[in-house]
């Protein structure tokens, strides 16, 4: 249960070695490349488009299901490369040897640092078009979704059970067939809870992505998000609370029509040969398995897949593999191509670093650094010191830990952004510290991935040692100390991980706000990011997210990935 | 049924065809030492129609990985593998295998994971669906055919892999240990199922290769038995078994044919004696780097309390104690073994006989026991004596596990370096002789064992 949950990047490797830097290093050379032929070849960005978002109510339904669309659309781009990337780097090694750590060292860059160089993109490709706008604001859903997903497909296909990789093999399905009747299956369970925590982060970013400036370009793209950006405009709470209402709404038909069923029947592809404890299905998922029409219609549907899944393509097991070079020259050829584009991105970067950054500024966007991550551990600690109580309490008690994960789940899907402008109204009204009081709007959305993780931890807590611990009439400090932290330890690295790397994604939004004229900006790298791109400096966004995602990765190396392999190898119940 | 009746082609008159056959087959794994890790050596085997083979060994005897050599799931370092006559390339179409895990798929109802071989074939779906039916009917698994792996008994589901396997109509089907993961009655009771459609003729095989390491099971079922020796795999021995189907166990002819294989297995046991070694010689060195079955201290104890006694005084059949103890050879064979290393048993000739070390360890208090097993320990397990000299060399007596357990890799794979590195903690620890940090991988002495 516990495994289909955890970020799955976790797991994987802990000491970075030189292929996170050449990947580094690739991706560096790849933006400055696309920025830069944006920039010369498409000349002078176009003018914003003029779309009037209207303040009336009655336009927030056809607004929200412009965001779901956009949301949904990205889905589906995130599903084909999760179908894609992840196979490839699964079932190819020397494929594997550079496409893991680049798929490592995205999931680390914070999200919104791809809008400058993607909006520049993708308008220019479809000049004074919405498709461009539309376009890049799907990507940046996209990249919110996707690198967590394709994470968890890699794992999946490199855990394989050896059994019945064996069946496939002595069988002769061919690899296709095999793909269809063993891996996906096999990486369904993990795939479906993540992809729903990509939902999660995406209803954050489609909010963000629909009003963009970058530079001279304006993106305004009517939807929910954009709604909330014209109602902070016009100073209208009123709107804001609108839109607040209708959000709640999609996130709660999503919840319930969508993941609740989809999780639920995924639970049969869990590879365990037990029958577990069966939790009751969601309504919806009843409504499809008992409706007689809906049924035949998913059978229908189900029996197509499984057709397609049983053609006969790909190589099977017997067939001889005839490679065109010896293993040795293959394996030579491709680090030396590896190393070339290694070496091409590295030039690339240091030409362009040098012309437009100086050391001075790079030491001033580290101190800033700092301040952000003084930020995001005052309230991971926070948030800590408050949710893993009330976690705990409500997990140990069944029936209220049934109702609370649920409703903690919905919190983290819901967008909190939304709720920025509350905050710095009351920040404006009582003139608050800015650097303090705009700080907890970064933990607002990922202080709920600690609760509901603490909350299975504390449901899934073995019966027995709690009545251990009243027997030996432990209380108090050492019942918590002795027992309970312990216990909850590994979700809550889980939780802990997530929020914290929401936390940072969300700091580029959190300290800078604005109601009507007035912007609140907080130090750190958050707002440089965020000023940087809404100046269309290139060279400054690209430090930024660098610096950023550096940050991250230290983050996550120094503290969280060794926390977690301490609580696998001495806090679990095996 | 039809079909399945007439799939077997074995021939009545007696001429049967070869099926396999395998010629100074090697397997060994590559170390990053010189030494490379030999799981099987200069092995033969020819299968033919008609006939049920058993590869009896103990665990580590490389027999499963010569079931995947016959399968084509694995090649082999060195040696000539044929299929039918020509030279095997990858799983052979008509090769199926049955797991000692079952291997169902969850996501799969029974219904599918049978059909998954003839889907890979090809087979059209209307006939898939008839084939399946027909395996299921005949493995008795009728009207389960919607149920999903997860809904079914133990039982069950290996009748699910032997339906799959059959389906194929394969000409060989493999059995990888398919009834050691069965509680006994269940493993019984599918045994007799099978046996008896093998002797009716009514299953779509032309021969069955198992391997077990359950003698009595293998004299059950077998035509024939291949005996293997260990480190590194070798047919030690090949046995015709001259009793008709069905088998009485109780038979005096059957209890006397599975004494002669425990004879066998327990025979080769017999090593030289200490004082015929020269230091640092290959036998030496062999001895020291061992490999150790897990063998808890009270385990040991037990087993040597339950030899001294009544009924056995000293002196145990091991066929018989087995049976008590509800022990199978696999398990108890090792325990003997361990026990002869540590000078406390004797095996001969099936029989296990306590030494006067092992019964004075018997009559001995516990502190006393301690220093016994000390004493033992030290003088015939030359790597704890090894890691003990090391410990008191050092000023902080605190020496890496790490290299200890290196030292064993270049002797056995990591699994069982691990095995025996932890069963030597478990002595250390029991006799007091040194102590070990799991954080850190370090061997250290308590302040009490630290020489003064």
């Amino acid at each position: 249960m516990l495994k289909d949950r955890l970020p799955v990047n976790i797991a994987a490797r802990t000491a970075p070695n030189l292929f996170d830097i050449a990947a580094i290093v690739c991706m560096l050379g790849l933006a400055v490349a696309v920025g830069t032929i944006a920039r010369h070849t498409f000349g002078p960005l176009t003018a914003p488009n003029a779309t009037t978002i209207h303040l009336d109510p009655s336009y927030l339904p056809g607004y929200a299901m412009r965001t779901t669309l956009r949301m949904f659309a990205a889905l589906v781009f995130s599903l084909l490369f999760t179908f894609t990337y992840p196979v490839w780097a699964a079932k190819s090694r020397r494929a594997g040897v550079i496409l893991v750590p680049v798929l490592d060292i995205l999931q680390s860059i914070p999200i919104l640092g791809f809008l400058t160089f993607t909006v520049t993109f993708f308008m220019n490709l479809f000049p004074g078009r919405v498709l461009g706008a539309e376009l890049a604001a799907i990507f940046v859903i996209f990249t919110s979704q996707a690198w967590n997903m394709a994470f968890s497909m890699y794992q999946s296909l490199k855990t394989v059970p050896t059994d019945l990789e064996e069946v496939t093999r002595s069988f002769g399905l061919s690899s296709w067939q095999k793909f269809w009747r063993l891996e996906v299956p096999f990486a369904m369970p993990g795939l479906v809870w993540n992809t729903m925590m990509s939902m999660s982060g995406g209803w954050f970013m489609v909010v963000a992505s629909e009003t963009v400036s970058v530079g001279s370009t304006n993106v305004v793209l009517p939807g929910i998000g954009s709604y909330v950006g014209v109602a902070v405009a016009h100073r209208d709470i009123v709107a804001v609370l609108y839109a607040i209402l209708t959000m709640l709404v999609v996130i709660l038909l999503y919840d319930q029509l969508l993941f609740r069923p989809l999780v639920a029947w995924s639970a049969r592809f869990r590879f365990e040969t037990t029958q577990g404890a069966v939790a009751k299905d969601p309504w919806m998922l009843s409504l499809l398995r008992r409706t007689h029409l809906l049924n035949q219609t998913s059978r229908t549907f189900g029996d197509f897949l499984t057709r397609i899944g049983g053609l006969q393509i790909g190589r099977r097991p017997d067939a001889p593999r005839r490679p065109v070079l010896p293993p040795r020259i293959m394996d030579g050829v491709w680090i030396g191509i590896l190393v070339a584009v290694v070496g091409l991105a590295l030039w690339q970067v240091v030409l362009y670093a040098a012309g437009s950054l100086s050391l001075r500024e790079v030491g001033h966007v580290a101190l800033l650094g700092c301040y952000t991550m003084i930020r995001v551990v005052v309230m991971i600690t926070l948030a800590s010191m408050v949710w893993v109580p009330v976690g705990v309490w409500l997990g140990l008690r069944p029936a209220w830990a049934r109702r609370a994960q649920p409703v903690a789940q919905f919190l983290a899907a819901f967008p909190a952004n939304l709720f920025f402008p509350i905050f710095v109204v009351v920040i404006v009204h009582y003139s608050l510290n800015v650097n303090v009081w705009l700080t907890p709007l970064m933990i607002l959305g990922t202080q709920w991935y600690i609760l509901f993780n603490v909350i299975a931890g504390a449901a899934a807590f073995p019966a027995d040692l709690l009545e251990v611990a009243d027997n030996f009439r432990l209380g108090g400090w050492r019942w918590w100390v002795r027992v309970i932290l312990p216990g909850i330890f590994p979700y809550y690295v889980t939780g802990g991980l997530t929020a914290s790397g929401g936390a940072w994604n969300a700091s580029i939004l959190s300290e800078v706000a604005s109601w009507g004229s007035t912007t609140l900006t907080a130090q750190g790298l958050g707002s440089y990011i965020a000023q940087a791109t809404a100046a269309g400096a290139t060279a400054r966004v690209a430090l930024g997210i660098t610096m950023m995602a550096a940050f991250v990765i230290a983050f996550n190396r120094i503290l969280w990935r060794p926390l977690y392999s301490f609580a696998q190898r001495r806090l679990t119940f095996a | 049924m039809d079909t399945l009746q007439d799939a077997p082609a074995r021939p009545a008159d007696g001429r049967a065809e070869e099926l396999v056959r395998i010629r100074n087959c090697r397997q060994a794994y590559h170390k990053d030492s010189s030494v490379d890790l030999v799981v099987l050596d200069n092995v033969e085997l020819t299968l033919h129609s008609g006939e049920i083979v058993g590869l009896l060994g103990r665990s580590g005897s490389g027999k499963s990985t010569l079931l995947r050599i016959v399968s084509g799931l694995l090649a082999p370092t060195s040696g000539e593998v044929s299929w039918r006559g020509k030279p095997l390339r990858g799983p052979a179409p008509g090769v199926a295998m049955v797991f000692q895990s079952f291997a169902l798929f969850p996501w799969l109802t029974v219904q599918a994971n049978v059909e998954l071989g003839l889907e890979a074939k090809g087979v059209g779906r209307a006939e898939r669906e008839r084939l399946a039916e027909e395996a299921i009917e005949l493995i008795g698994l009728g009207g389960y055919e919607n149920a999903y792996p997860k809904e079914l008994s133990g039982g069950m589901r290996q009748r699910v892999g032997l339906a799959r396997g059959l389906v194929v109509h394969p000409d060989l089907l493999l059995m990888d240990e398919p009834f050691s993961a069965l509680d006994v009655l269940t493993a019984e009771n599918l045994r007799t199922d099978l046996i008896e459609l093998w002797a009716e003729k009514r299953l779509p095989v032309k021969s069955l290769l198992i391997v077990t390491h359950n003698i009595e099971e293998a004299v059950l079922m077998c035509d024939r038995i291949l005996v293997f020796s260990s480190n590194p795999g070798r047919v030690a021995h090949e046995l015709k078994v001259p009793f008709a189907h069905p088998r009485n166990r109780h038979d005096f002819a059957f209890r006397q044919f599975v004494d002669r294989i425990y004879g066998l297995m327990t025979k080769r046991v017999q090593e030289p004696t200490q004082p015929d070694l020269a230091p640092d010689s290959a036998a030496q060195l062999a001895k020291k780097f061992q490999a150790l079955p897990m063998l808890p201290t009270n385990l040991m104890a037990g087993l040597m309390e339950t030899i001294l006694a009544e009924p056995y005084r000293g002196r145990a059949d091991l066929p018989l104690l087995a049976t008590s103890l509800q022990l199978e050879l696999d398990e108890l064979l090792p325990l003997g073994e361990t026990m002869q290393l540590l000078r406390f048993a004797e095996l001969e000739e099936g029989d296990i006989r306590l030494t006067e070390a092992g019964t004075a360890f018997v009559l001995a208090d516990l502190d006393q026991r301690k220093l016994i097993l000390r004493d033992t320990l030290r003088v015939n397990i030359p790597l704890v004596a090894d890691i003990r000299a090391v410990l008191d060399d050092r000023w902080n007596h605190r020496a890496r596990a790490e290299r200890f357990r290196d030292e064993l890799e270049d002797h056995m794979s990591p699994d069982y370096a691990r095995e025996t590195l932890q069963t030597i903690i478990g002595w250390g620890r029991y006799a007091e002789l040194f102590d070990y940090d799991e954080e850190a991988d370090q061997f250290f002495l308590d302040e009490d064992d630290t020489p003064a």
